[in-house]
């Protein structure tokens, strides 16, 4: 079941027995690593988690952090990675599902997902079927909840063959004084069950989750949930509705190991017991045990606490919605978990000992060895078809054939639409708005897991910064390998110690999160990938940017120092065929010195039109903003002390390229010198192509079919 | 003026449609759950987006069945108007208000982007504000969209110029490769005989707010104020 013979050991003294099997159960799931952090927890806790502006940090179902005007934003990422290998359009679709309820838990109603996935190589014989269906999943299940979907990442790696990645995060909206949270009160209070009724679904999908994957992960599909969006858009409704009231003392939704890990939480919280009568469990099969009912993972329920006496009113609410709602239990002052199934108590625990005795581990970790330097390159290279190849290369090629599927528009507050730096929802009813976003460049986290950390970090920060936001918080999905070998806990240990440096840095604290690990198969871990989600305020959106290019005539302005760095960059990946060398170093004063700099210009009006330089560098960015805008641009010679490559497709990291009118260059470059701001003219926008000195002129339309022709082709092969 | 917007459950326009009446009318229109049975006086009715009960049998088969169908059909058949927007559409057709179907899309995939629509009627209540022959750009978001009706039926449709917007391409050319989902002779939105329903799969509301990148499905709500508010001031006959 999934409990070592120390873990099983230290249950038989905590109980002064041995556990009966569904206190086995209920162990196991309290106690795998998915629930229990028991390989996390003490890194975890080095991670920046406050600021002024942080109202709740970890430990709630999501992050909280103000927004002003009495309103504050909710965030929440998590993983779905290893139901979605198995089936991947449920086990996508109940991904969206239960981090919307981590969000709405909270008394906030969603405004937004996004998600960032990672999938094996294109060839891989799974890679197709496995795009087709998470894609697919996520869109039927946020597309009729009616929350859009807005931003995202995906990219393509052998290292995920085994195991993809599926990360989805949301983000909602409440008042500051209508928060809900967890902790149980008030002994005699009534447990209340609400939402979907309970099946045999799931059963052990949180310990699947601990495990990696062997020749044998087919045969798991029936720990896979199955997911049902419109009874939670109707539990969205139900919950906000009561929750305009004050009926409700505490809630929580049922995620993984179901109503175990609800009860259990919500009681240890509140440093209470609880009894439950599970014959009270509204159920859709017949003759479920204690323990299936117990570790069903049944999708769309919640458990509440309610005040004494205002049942009639809260089932009055889930009844006009046709939901579920039956009172399972109390709270009482014993400090235990009391289950009671046909006539006999079937499982009695003691609360905090499982919790305060959980197994805690600090696992052997060994430091990733140093990257293999980055071979010569070979020279003289054509400028342009190298553009052409990157720019229809998997990684970077225009992910609209995916995100077309989602609705991305419903709620009418997406003022930013995906293909940008940072999707842009407005605050409904207001004049200021949300910057959103996911980053993480696992191929850096492999080759250097300390820079790969901070750079995650950074890439999101200046994303944000790219569309004039102030960053606000982070939530963040660690997605590694099995944690019980050095080398995977060495990666983990690196990445959490690269992402806290940043976010302390940059004053970007970690307010919710979630770890994911045995991301492995056979032995073969993923790409170390610590995915970052973001939050930024836009106070006014009358000064926001965008990244594509409006005007002819314009000087882009390319912030920030560049050296030419290609490790482990995509210009050496794709076209030198390379993964070697160094990620590209983050020097975090420069981040902030240059993402402050760019965020004053935008929120000064001076700068409408910026992007943030990432992957494939300075030349992919320009023909980004090229394509989006519809204009194209002429370059000017690469410096003389850098390679051509180096300068056209270096990853240089905390670099911003923006357009403005060329009247307004001089000034600005004067003003950035001032502020030690690296700042140079590359260029300036006009015409239908894109010029490189000594170059045949690619044109705009080329390089569009190259960049949107790539993932339809591929999709549409397959069928 | 007063409408109504039928809320259903799983409906998720349903406050975004308001939004843009309100702002056309200056006032909310009423919300009306869908196991009402009555309605007050109105003069609009319309039925939103999303995904009705989930859209798990046809697309608005279940919701042509509540409780407020019955009351919604006999006012429309009485002369109120209604417009179906999206899976409003679907309903519409399958309670009868609107001939055809909508199948799902051609391509099988759910389909959200900005589409080019021509404007083919410009003298109806909810087009009146629109120039003829204009080309304006509304988003669709949509999995069963493809309208299909059989060959007498089109004929009806096309000779009676119950036709009121089609798929068309940003200079007007109604073509294939402006069509999102498939649909016969390229339609996106269609009339009933007595020109007072409108069904539609774009949804005009969601581009009638300069800040979410365009205003063409503004007009579409100011003709039915204007026409409607007109219809109110005029005496009873």
């Amino acid at each position: 079941m999934g409990l070592s013979e120390a873990e099983w050991g230290r249950a038989c003294a905590i109980l002064g027995r041995a556990p009966n099997p569904t206190e086995l159960g209920i162990f196991a799931v309290m106690w795998s690593e998915h629930c229990s952090y028991k390989s996390s927890k003490r890194w975890l806790a080095t991670l920046p988690t406050e600021a002024p502006w942080v109202v709740c940090g970890p430990g709630e179902n999501a992050g909280v952090v103000d927004i002003g005007d009495g309103e504050v934003a909710v965030l929440k990422m998590e993983s779905h990675n290893h139901p979605s290998f198995i089936e991947p359009y449920q086990g996508a679709a109940t991904g969206v599902g239960g981090i919307l309820r981590d969000v709405f838990t909270m008394g906030a109603r969603p405004v937004a997902n996004l998600n960032a996935l990672r999938f094996g190589a294109p060839d891989h014989r799974k890679t197709r079927h496995l795009v087709a269906g998470v894609v697919a999943g996520i869109g039927d299940y946020g597309n009729c909840v009616g929350v859009p979907t807005v931003g995202g990442e995906c990219t393509f790696h052998a290292a995920f063959d085994g195991n993809i990645l599926v990360n989805a995060m949301t983000v909602g909206v409440a008042r500051r004084d209508r928060l809900f949270f967890s902790a149980a009160a008030g002994v005699g209070n009534p447990v209340v069950y609400v939402g979907s009724r309970t099946g045999r679904d799931g059963i052990h999908g949180a310990t699947m989750a601990s495990a990696e994957f062997d020749d044998r992960t087919e045969a798991k599909r029936p720990t896979v949930q199955v997911g049902d969006p419109f009874t939670e858009k109707l539990l969205i409704e139900a919950c906000l509705e009561l929750m305009a009231g004050d009926a409700i003392v505490a809630i929580q939704d049922m995620g993984a190991a179901g109503l175990t890990s609800s009860a259990f939480e919500m009681a240890a919280k509140g440093g209470l017991g609880i009894a439950l009568d599970l014959d009270a469990v509204p159920l859709r099969e017949t003759g479920m045990s204690a323990v299936e009912i117990m570790l069903s993972e049944s999708q769309e329920r919640m458990l509440m606490v309610l005040m004494r006496g205002r049942e009639d009113e809260a089932r009055r609410v889930f009844a006009k919605w046709d939901l579920e709602f039956a009172v399972i239990g109390t709270l009482t002052d014993s400090g235990r978990m009391v289950l009671r199934h046909r006539g006999a108590v079937v499982a009695e625990l003691p609360i905090a000992p499982l919790v305060t005795q959980a197994p805690r581990y600090d696992r052997p970790q060994a430091p990733p060895p140093p990257p293999p330097p980055l071979p010569a390159l070979p020279p003289a290279i054509d400028v342009t078809d190298a553009l052409g190849r990157l720019l229809a290369s998997p990684d970077l090629s225009a992910k609209r054939w995916i995100w077309e599927q989602y609705d991305h528009m419903v709620m009418g507050d997406t003022v930013a639409r995906p293909g940008g730096d940072a999707a842009v929802v407005r605050v409904h009813g207001r004049d200021k708005g949300l910057a959103l976003t996911t980053d993480c460049t696992p191929r850096y986290c492999a080759a250097d897991p300390v820079m790969g950390g901070r750079q995650a970090v950074a890439e999101a920060w200046r994303n944000l910064t790219a569309v004039g936001a102030r960053p606000l918080a982070i939530t963040d999905c660690l997605n590694f390998g099995n944690p019980e070998r050095a080398e995977v806990m060495g990666q983990f240990v690196g990445c959490v110690r690269g992402l806290g440096e940043a976010a302390r840095a940059l004053d970007f604290p970690v307010v919710s999160g979630n770890v994911s690990f045995y991301n492995e198969t056979a032995g073969r871990a993923v790409l170390p990938t610590p995915e970052i989600g973001a939050v930024g305020l836009i106070a006014d959106l009358d000064r926001m940017a965008s990244l594509a290019l409006r005007v002819p005539g314009q000087a882009l302005v390319l912030i920030g120092e560049t050296r030419g760095h290609l490790g482990a960059s995509l210009y050496a990946r794709g076209i030198a065929r390379t993964e070697a060398g160094a990620p590209p170093p983050v020097d975090l004063e420069a981040e902030r010195r240059n993402g402050d700099f760019v965020r004053d210009l935008i929120a000064g009006g001076r700068v409408v039109t910026c992007h943030d330089l990432a992957a494939g560098g300075l030349l992919v960015a320009v023909a980004e903003m090229a394509m989006a805008g519809g204009i194209g641009a002429r370059l000017a010679p690469p410096p003389e002390d850098l390679a051509p490559e180096g300068w056209w497709f270096g990853e240089d990291q905390a670099r911003y390229l923006v357009a403005l009118a060329p009247e307004k260059a001089p000034g600005l470059l004067a003003e950035a010198g001032a502020a030690g701001v690296a700042a140079r003219i590359v260029g300036e926008s006009g015409g239908d192509a894109l010029t490189v000195p000594g170059h045949d002129p690619i044109s705009l339309a080329a390089s569009k079919e190259a960049h949107e022709g790539w993932l339809p082709a591929y999709m549409a092969a397959g069928a | 003026m007063k409408a109504a917007v039928i809320v259903f459950p799983g409906s998720n326009c349903d406050r975004d449609v308001a939004e843009a009446l309100a702002a056309a009318m200056g006032q909310a229109p009423a919300m009306v759950w869908h196991k009402e049975t009555a309605l007050p006086a109105l003069d609009l009715i319309v039925l939103p987006g999303g995904f009705s009960f989930g859209d798990y049998l046809r697309a608005g088969a279940m919701a042509a069945h509540s409780p407020i169908m019955r009351e919604v059909v006999a006012r429309a058949r009485g002369g109120t108007p209604v417009l179906g927007i999206c899976n409003g559409f679907q309903i519409a057709v399958e309670a009868g208000l609107l001939p055809g179907a909508l199948l799902p899309n051609a391509s099988l995939r759910f389909v959200c982007r900005d589409v080019h629509l021509r404007v083919e009627r410009t003298d109806t209540l909810f087009t009146a504000g629109y120039r003829a022959g204009a080309v304006i750009r509304i988003p669709v978001a949509h999995h069963e969209g493809n309208y299909f009706i059989d060959d007498a039926g089109l004929e009806a449709l096309e000779g009676e110029g119950r036709i009121a917007f089609r798929y068309a391409t940003p200079e007007g050319a109604v073509a294939a490769a402006a069509n999102p989902n498939g649909s016969r002779a390229n339609i996106a939105g269609i009339l009933d005989r007595t020109g007072r329903i409108l069904g539609l799969m774009p949804h005009p509301e969601r581009l009638a707010d300069a800040r979410l990148g365009g205003t063409d499905g503004l007009p579409l709500f100011d003709s039915l104020v204007a026409a409607l508010s007109r219809a109110r001031a005029r005496p009873p006959t």
